[in-house]
């Protein structure tokens, strides 16, 4: 059972909190890849930096050491060294630099226009998704409310204090855009393995736009404190493909229109 | 399946292009106003505008604008 359990773990991509973890979720979208590649172009240098930087210190504490060396040095200045250790900061902030901010403008570049609006707005303790783009009169057509699932009531195999009992069902591989809000105070709305994490402010509108490339079920959590069961509103995406996209919705459509 | 639901939503503004997308929404609401004050209620025209403004607007806020409209007190250039 245990052994079943872990070739699961291989196979299946990691799109929620996992115990123990310590690198990123998988990426499910192209600005999360743009992240975890931007971690890894960084995280070179930082292991070059750290190594000479460790490597001096402990060089310099076992040469200098007292017993060993009983006359301290009085040097004061050093025109090449000060030179280089200038420079060569410059030269890695720049490396770093450059990634980091083609990401951050690519971010904020909307090349298509979006497919899809739907709007989460944060409540106390609970997420409400509207999907307004088929609207006829000012009437929602499709709104529901996200709560999670108590601890008591869930099931075997469902992650705690993650499953929510109505999850935003979008089509994967669409450009969407995501309008943030909240009716009461500060929440966010994040999902990490999507890269996504943004703020809902009342009275403010904040959008994002997302293409989530493959399907799959990614969970994320409340990410501003808005009170006693801020850890308790979880958000959870299902990506289903963009054919059975139009029956899903229409589905949940059926009994929001029967009592309109 | 095919898709039967055709998806299509309010197109990226130009004259919004950063984060804050309040005042697109607010604008989209009162253009939509303002067609029909120009071109009549039932304007075929006008409902480009009033699928723009459902679609990026929570529905708490046309209704209160709705409500705003009808008492008078509503707060912008209809």
């Amino acid at each position: 059972m245990i052994v079943l359990k872990w070739l699961f773990l291989t196979i299946s991509p990691c799109d929620a909190a996992e115990p123990w973890q310590l690198g990123s979720q998988d990426a499910a979208t192209p600005i999360m890849q743009g992240i975890i590649d931007l971690h890894h172009d960084i995280f070179f240098f930082l292991i070059l930096i750290l190594v000479f930087v460790l490597w001096i210190l402990v060089r310099a504490l076992w040469h200098f050491h007292y017993k060993e060396n009983a006359i301290p040095q009085r040097i004061v200045h050093g025109t090449t060294i000060e030179i280089l250790r200038t420079i060569f900061p410059s030269l890695i902030s720049m490396f770093i630099a450059i990634p980091s901010f083609a990401l951050l403008y690519s971010m904020d570049e909307v090349v298509v226009d979006p497919a899809i609006t739907i709007k989460a707005i944060g409540h106390q303790w609970y997420w409400t998704y509207e999907y307004s783009d088929y609207n006829s009169s000012d009437e929602q057509s499709l709104t529901f409310d996200s709560y999670m699932i108590p601890e008591e009531d869930l099931e075997l195999g469902q992650s705690r204090l993650l499953e929510v009992d109505n999850r935003v069902v979008i089509p994967a591989k669409t450009h969407l855009r995501i309008i943030v809000t909240s009716a009461d105070v500060p929440h966010s709305w994040a999902v990490p393995s999507s890269g996504v994490k943004c703020d809902a402010v009342p009275g403010r509108l904040n959008q994002i736009s997302i293409l989530v490339q493959r399907e799959g079920v990614y969970y994320g959590q409340c990410s501003e404190i808005c009170g006693t069961n801020h850890a308790f509103t979880p958000i959870v995406v299902e990506a289903v493909p963009r054919k059975d996209y139009g029956s899903r919705v229409s589905n949940q459509l059926i009994p929001q229109t029967g009592e309109a | 399946m095919e898709d039967e639901i055709d998806l299509k939503t309010a197109p990226a503004d130009f004259r919004f292009p950063t984060t804050n997308q309040t005042r697109h929404c607010f604008t989209r609401y009162i253009e939509f106003h303002r067609c029909t004050t120009a071109k009549g209620e039932d304007s075929v025209d006008c409902e480009r505008f009033a699928k723009y403004y459902r679609a990026l607007c929570p529905g708490e806020w046309v209704d209160k604008w709705n409500e705003q409209r009808e008492t008078g007190t509503f707060p912008g250039p209809l």
